[in-house]
């Protein structure tokens, strides 16, 4: 019965919120947490939370896909290609530090509001973290079983089945998981700057109704959503790659 | 049709250089089937390289490396490798079974004979009953006993040996020793055995090669005719084995100094 101590603090903190955003009332920019639970509450039953939350998690999602799958594949070759590697070095290093919210205005122009823009933009993000983690996992194989492999005559194929792709596996998994954080972030980031659907959309189109519970009940909803998302990923994780992501010392 | 006195395996007048540095200089020696050699050499002679070109893991720049009276034309799985560093040589996300498994995988063993033959293998290692344990569960000298079964596996002709037990404490490394001479006996595998023990190439060997370096070649040739089955008490004990020490001693501490030709 220690672990209600844990409590304490965040519990005194709703408290004094609470104390606070009444006395402030009536806020454009603040409310109190009660006023905050009843929003997202009401926000869950009329199906506007979720319904942007379908649209957010679609457009995440679907770069993720796009942008994981692009980057894994090039990793992959890059990592097992050093001629092709060396050539692709100084593009990927001059493309990779472009923040993907800057590419908005481009896609925009390009693709016009709506899911393509969004989908466009997250993979664009997505696709780095994978490229250049699973090329590091690829060319930082244990050297070792390579030549295990090479003593045992493996073939190509058998090569990469049996030794590359477990060996490498676990830290993908691991770049697959930072990727995953990305495009919910960059999601509703392209929400809240130009398109005009989903969670971001949401918590702008409240934020200029001068409604701040609302605001703030989409805000929470978002963390519940990425704490969910990454509570997911982690518990498959450890399913898939238990035992091989601790020896190899994927964080 | 294999003629049974020719060697297995024949080192001819090989040089091995990376870049402009020459590791192994015209070094020739020939392994007879069934025959146990060790080497030996003070650091920089080349022993762990010329086990890697043994292995076909290296081509040499010049000259020849004869196995079963033909070239060496890269690995064969007739020739295993038991590489010292075993924690990283097996695979950590397969079972001690699966571990032996890919050999027999490498070798296209039919599936429903292998759990029979990996309990063999690893019964043979005394390892019964550690099959569905991953190798960080168990302790090195355990880790490199299943190396050695997944080297079995592949039925090997020769048994290339780099350092096997060099890192295990001196207990673990004597009954690996005594384990390792019975299951040469009963297999009949020719064995390079290369170490930086000089009792323990002497206790092991029916030969004992003492490379010089820069760049590596034969410094001293030593018959052991110790009797067989060898004690780790008794036979360290005899006048032969003292005297045989003394002499790679004397060799070794003389390479080291460079007062070779």
């Amino acid at each position: 019965m220690k672990s209600w101590r844990g409590l304490a603090l965040p519990a005194a903190l709703l408290v004094l919120a609470e104390i606070g955003g009444r006395a402030a009332a009536p806020s454009d920019t603040v409310a109190p947490p009660s006023a905050v639970a009843a929003a997202l509450v009401a926000g869950l039953a009329d199906g506007s939370l979720l319904a942007a939350t379908r649209d957010t998690l679609a457009s995440a999602f679907g770069g993720l896909a796009i942008g994981a799958a692009i980057g894994l594949t090039l990793g992959v070759l890059f990592g097992s290609v050093k001629s092709l590697d060396r050539l692709m070095e100084l593009g990927v290093e001059l493309m990779r530090p472009i923040p993907s919210v800057a590419v908005i205005p481009v896609a925009l122009v390009a693709l016009g509001f709506g899911y393509r823009l969004e989908i466009a933009i997250v993979s664009f993000a997505c696709l780095w973290p994978l490229l250049v983690l699973s090329r590091a996992a690829v060319v930082g194989v244990e050297p070792r079983l390579i030549e295990v492999a090479r003593v045992l005559r493996l073939g190509p194929f058998a090569r990469v089945v049996k030794i590359i792709a477990p060996a490498a596996l676990p830290r993908i998994f691991v770049a697959f998981r930072l990727a995953a954080g990305i495009s919910l972030v960059v999601a509703v980031t392209v929400e809240i700057a130009v398109n005009p659907m989903g969670l971001g959309n949401g918590i702008m189109t409240a934020g200029q109704a001068l409604r701040p519970d609302v605001m703030l009940a989409y805000l929470l909803w978002i963390g519940i959503v990425g704490f969910a998302l990454n509570a997911g990923l982690v518990f498959a994780q450890n399913r898939l790659f238990g035992h091989a992501a601790r020896v190899a010392g994927a964080p | 049709m294999t003629d049974e006195a020719a060697p297995l395996i024949a080192f001819r007048e090989v040089d091995l250089a990376f870049g402009a540095h020459l590791v192994l200089g015209r070094l020739s020696f020939e392994i007879r089937r069934g025959e146990i050699v060790c080497v030996v050499g003070p650091s920089g002679s080349g022993k762990t390289t010329a086990l890697r070109v043994a292995a076909g893991l290296i081509e040499p720049t010049r000259g020849i490396v004869a196995f079963d009276g033909a070239p060496m034309k890269g690995p064969r799985r007739d020739v295993a490798v038991i590489f010292q560093d075993y924690a990283k040589a097996l695979l950590p996300w397969r079972t001690a079974a699966g571990n032996v498994s890919l050999a027999l995988e490498a070798a296209g063993a039919p599936r429903r004979q292998r759990p029979a033959r990996i309990a063999a293998l690893l019964k043979k290692v005394g390892l019964p009953n550690h099959g569905h344990k991953f190798p960080t569960q168990m302790s090195g000298g355990m880790q490199q006993r299943l190396q050695i079964a997944r080297c079995l596996a592949q039925e090997p002709a020769a048994l290339l040996m780099d350092e096997p037990f060099g890192s295990l404490d001196a207990m673990t490394r004597q009954g690996l020793q005594d384990e390792m001479l019975a299951i040469a006996k009963a297999s009949g595998a020719t064995i390079l055995f290369v170490t930086h023990d000089l009792e323990e190439a002497i206790y092991l060997g029916d030969r004992v090669i003492g490379l010089a370096p820069h760049p590596g070649r034969i410094g001293i040739e030593l018959e052991i005719a110790l009797p067989r089955p060898r004690d780790q008490i008794a036979t360290r004990e005899s006048g032969e084995f003292l005297r045989l020490r003394r002499e790679l001693y004397d060799f070794i501490r003389g390479a080291e100094k460079g007062a070779l030709p």
